[in-house]
């Protein structure tokens, strides 16, 4: 196992059975000098976050894969020159090399391995159906049907022969249909799938290259489609709809929320508010030197007037059992800060948010918030939570009906806050008002609960003043 | 309900702390010398580097899972080092350090989990089964080779004695508790070694049983002891005296080794998903190896030429690992049919010709197929 030159490290599967992982970030840059078992990147996969530690020492050539991307397991990802004699082989050669056949390492599994079907001999039918010829160099003559291992074409890329429609097409029947409905041949299409299969990416390709010069083939245009339709509507057939693959984030909150939906009877309440006092109290605190480094903003008032409402409402901090028909109230609050960002939402928690003082919980918020948008957020920081705001006000809407995070018993919504015609004090007037909804799980929490703490909560961000004392 | 479970954690058998002090302790008294110590050290030292090597190699693609023995050495080590040769032992899969101790070299562990083996050694030339994957079989089986020693009448003060590893989620398997009912009823020479890492991948104690695991011999009618399970020396100590009241045919008895899974469960396993980084603190602080080091150095009978010394092994080794591994052979396709029956079989015979035939079908097949 002498290696020289620049030698290239696969995506391997880190897991059992794997076939991709998207590639988080990488930690080294071309140019880096690298050691044998430093970390490079970070990789998430369906089953966890991991960092991959290099095999070679040497200087990084190339990244093959940039951070963000979703790439196949056996993919190359990154090019290490390893120095030691010869000069350096080029990147492009070290790939070249490596789409020989070679023997794929135990954790490529078996997809990188299918992707490079070997080669048959051809077999001269045989007749007698138990015999068994002795493997020797192998006959040539035409591959007959019923040749139990008839020989694909080579599935790379590139311009393979049209086959001309003398041999039977190989293709899943969705990708049939698929081919069928945007008027596409598939004996025209150049199949790239494992063994000479035509995939649905095959045909969307076609069917795009095709729309613009060619005009659609009538015979294979669906029946129902109106005659003369343009070339440019049946091609763009394929650009009409775009599938994006569920995975990840997505994924989760996906099975989250129908978990969530499904399970527990929501019931949803909604409570109009006049947050001038709350307004005027978050630039108070802005003053304060306690909060001099910490942003302060209305949601941490409305954090905390969450926090007051649970210590005098416990069941409202609680969560159903079905195993063992038991509601477990929780007597810590771990509190949960929906926060969109680019992975798409997740829900850290701040853990024992209840024993926080208001700067450390300012400072929580915005650390997690933080973490969150930086993509950064640790698993563990979105379990266990026991009770959740989510502030729909910053899309510029005034309520929602929130589904609960699984587990919990209720999820309060913080709409944005506008300047509203208002009576106050018996006079109409111009105040800064919000709504907030909460849903709870009606399995554990009855309406008279569920007010109580929404009234509760609205009380105190109207004279936020008036229970100081209580946010410590 | 975890709360009471901690607040009624019952004492268990240390005799190094994790200060690195030494305590004595009236049932397990523990005679050692330095260069036993020494040694202790430098084995715990070595296959926590065989270890961070076979992870690392998983990640590259060289093997196909790996399970880390990550903060549980100690108790490998200890119990280990507490067999006899004649001694057998049956693991679970996580038992890289009784290996160790048995002799198995690091390839022929890597070998399995490459999957260029279905086994990577001799078990009776070790004395030690092959690993078990499925989960708690092994008891039942260590329980049988027991009862099987006593029939050879192997037993008294230089007989040979059985021990069986499993984890804490083994013990929510029926066969646990068939072993423990068998061996107790036929006075089984065979001590049952429990590595208590508290995640049965993500399943934490408190969901696997409502009293503590050691205290579960008593109810099948043999003795049962907590150590910590992160003190070499107790392990050793412990395991040694339960070894001699088994192997003299005093019936067998249940160690639970109170420790820590640092790692994952396994290579496919993320733990972050489940416990909080805060448990991982507090038991980092209890860390094997490090009191074993704190002890030699104060103590004075080890300097750092021996901890560099020790240090450049455990480097040199790791190399030889990686090296090894890549190095390992791939089997010839056709083994499988050669292990199925001692004895021809005329069915097998039959497969193993039409996978040659399948195997030389290729065009390829000269340059590598068929061996």
């Amino acid at each position: 196992m002498d290696k020289r030159g620049v030698q290239e490290f696969r995506l391997p599967d880190v897991g059992e059975g794997l076939v991709d992982a998207e590639i988080l970030q990488w930690y080294v840059r071309p140019g880096d000098a690298v050691e044998v078992n430093q970390m490079i990147c970070e990789i998430e996969t369906a089953k966890a976050a991991v960092e991959l530690p290099s095999p070679y020492a040497g200087t990084v050539h190339e990244l093959l894969v940039e951070a963000g991307s979703t790439v196949d397991v056996g993919t190359p990802i990154i090019t290490v020159d390893v120095g030691g004699g010869g000069e350096a082989a080029p990147a492009a050669q070290a790939r070249q090399e490596t789409e020989e056949r070679e023997k794929p390492l135990v954790g490529y599994g078996e997809k990188a391995a299918a992707t490079r079907r070997r080669p048959r001999r051809r077999r001269v039918p045989d007749a007698a159906p138990s015999g068994r010829r002795p493997a020797g160099p192998a006959a040539t003559g035409p591959t007959a049907p019923a040749d139990p291992a008839p020989e694909y074409r080579a599935a790379r890329p590139g311009p393979a022969a049209p086959n001309g429609g003398t041999r039977a097409v190989l293709a899943k029947p969705p990708v049939r249909k698929l081919a069928k409905d945007l008027g596409v041949d598939l004996h025209e299409v150049t199949p790239t799938g494992s063994g000479g299969v035509v995939t649905r990416d095959d045909v969307r390709r076609y069917a795009t290259a095709a729309a613009p010069s060619e005009p659609a083939r009538p015979q294979a245009a669906p029946a129902d489609e109106p005659a003369g339709t343009p070339a440019s509507a049946n091609g763009g057939a394929a650009l009409r709809e775009e599938r994006i693959p569920v995975k990840g984030v997505r994924k989760h909150t996906a099975a989250a929320m129908v978990n969530s939906a499904f399970t527990a009877p929501h019931v949803t309440e909604f409570l109009q508010v006049d947050v001038t006092k709350t307004m005027e109290a978050v630039r108070k605190l802005r003053d304060r030197p306690e909060f001099s480094e910490t942003k302060v903003s209305p949601l941490l008032l409305v954090a905390r007037a969450l926090l007051t409402a649970v210590r005098r409402n416990p069941q409202i901090n609680a969560s159903w059992d079905e195993a063992a028909q038991e509601i477990v109230v929780k007597r810590y609050v771990n509190l949960g800060i929906a926060a969109a960002t680019e992975r798409g939402l997740v829900v850290p928690n701040i853990k024992d948010a209840d024993t926080k003082p208001l700067p450390e919980l300012a400072r929580g918020i915005q650390a997690l918030t933080e973490t969150a948008r930086a993509g950064r957020t640790a698993p563990e920081d979105m379990s266990g939570g026991t009770i959740t705001i989510t502030n729909v006000g910053v899309f510029g809407v005034d309520a929602g009906t929130p589904i609960i995070n699984p587990g919990e018993a209720a999820i309060l919504a913080f709409g944005q806050i506008r300047d509203l015609p208002w009576v106050h004090e018996g006079a109409l007037a111009v105040r800064k008002v919000t709504t907030l909804s909460i849903s709870f799980d009606h399995r554990l929490v009855d309406g008279e609960l569920g007010s109580k703490v929404l009234c509760d909560v609205g009380t105190m961000l109207e004279d936020p003043e008036a229970i100081a004392l209580a946010w410590g | 309900m975890s709360n009471n479970t901690a607040q009624k954690q019952p004492e268990l058998v240390q005799l190094l702390t994790p200060e690195g002090e030494l305590r004595r302790h009236p049932d397990y008294p523990i005679d050692i010398s330095a260069e036993e110590m020494r040694g202790l050290y430098r084995d715990l030292v070595l296959v926590r580097r065989v270890d961070t090597e076979a992870v690392a190699l998983q990640r590259q693609g060289e093997l196909g899972l790996w399970a880390s023995l990550l903060g549980q050495e100690a108790a490998q080590i200890g119990s280990g080092r507490a067999l006899r040769p004649g001694d057998m032992a049956f693991p679970s899969y996580r038992e890289h350090g009784v290996a160790w101790c048995r002799g198995i070299r690091p390839r022929q562990l890597l070998s399995m989990f490459r999957g260029v083996s279905n086994g990577g050694w001799d078990p009776h030339e070790y004395g030690f089964h092959l690993y078990s994957i499925v989960i708690a079989s092994q008891t039942l089986h260590a329980t049988g080779y027991a009862m099987g020693v006593q029939r050879d009448g192997a037993l008294g003060a230089d007989g040979t004695a059985v021990i069986c590893y499993f984890g804490d989620g083994a013990t929510s398997q029926g066969d646990t508790s068939e072993a423990f009912n068998f061996a107790a009823v036929n006075n089984a020479p065979v001590v049952f070694f429990c590595q208590n890492n508290q995640w049965a991948i993500s399943e934490p104690p408190e969901r696997q049983a409502r009293v503590p695991l050691y205290r579960r011999a008593a109810g099948f009618g043999f003795p049962g002891v907590r150590i910590d399970g992160n003190d070499v020396l107790a392990s050793l100590a412990v395991t040694r005296a339960a070894l001699q009241h088994a192997r003299e045919g005093q019936g067998p008895m249940l160690i639970e080794a109170f420790t820590y899974r640092m790692g994952a469960h396994t290579t496919n396993d993320d733990p972050s998903r489940y416990r909080v980084s805060a448990e991982l603190e507090e038991w980092r602080s209890k860390d094997p190896i490090e009191r074993v080091r704190t002890h030699l150095t104060n103590e004075g009978i080890a300097d750092d030429a021996f901890f560099a010394e020790v240090d450049a092994e455990a480097e040199s080794i790791g190399e030889r690992v990686r090296r090894e591994c890549r190095e390992l052979p791939d089997p010839d396709p056709l083994d499988i049919f050669h292990e199925v029956y001692a004895e021809p079989n005329g069915h097998i015979d039959r497969q193993r010709a039409d996978f040659a035939d399948y195997l030389a079908s290729f065009e390829d097949a000269d340059a590598e197929g068929v061996r």
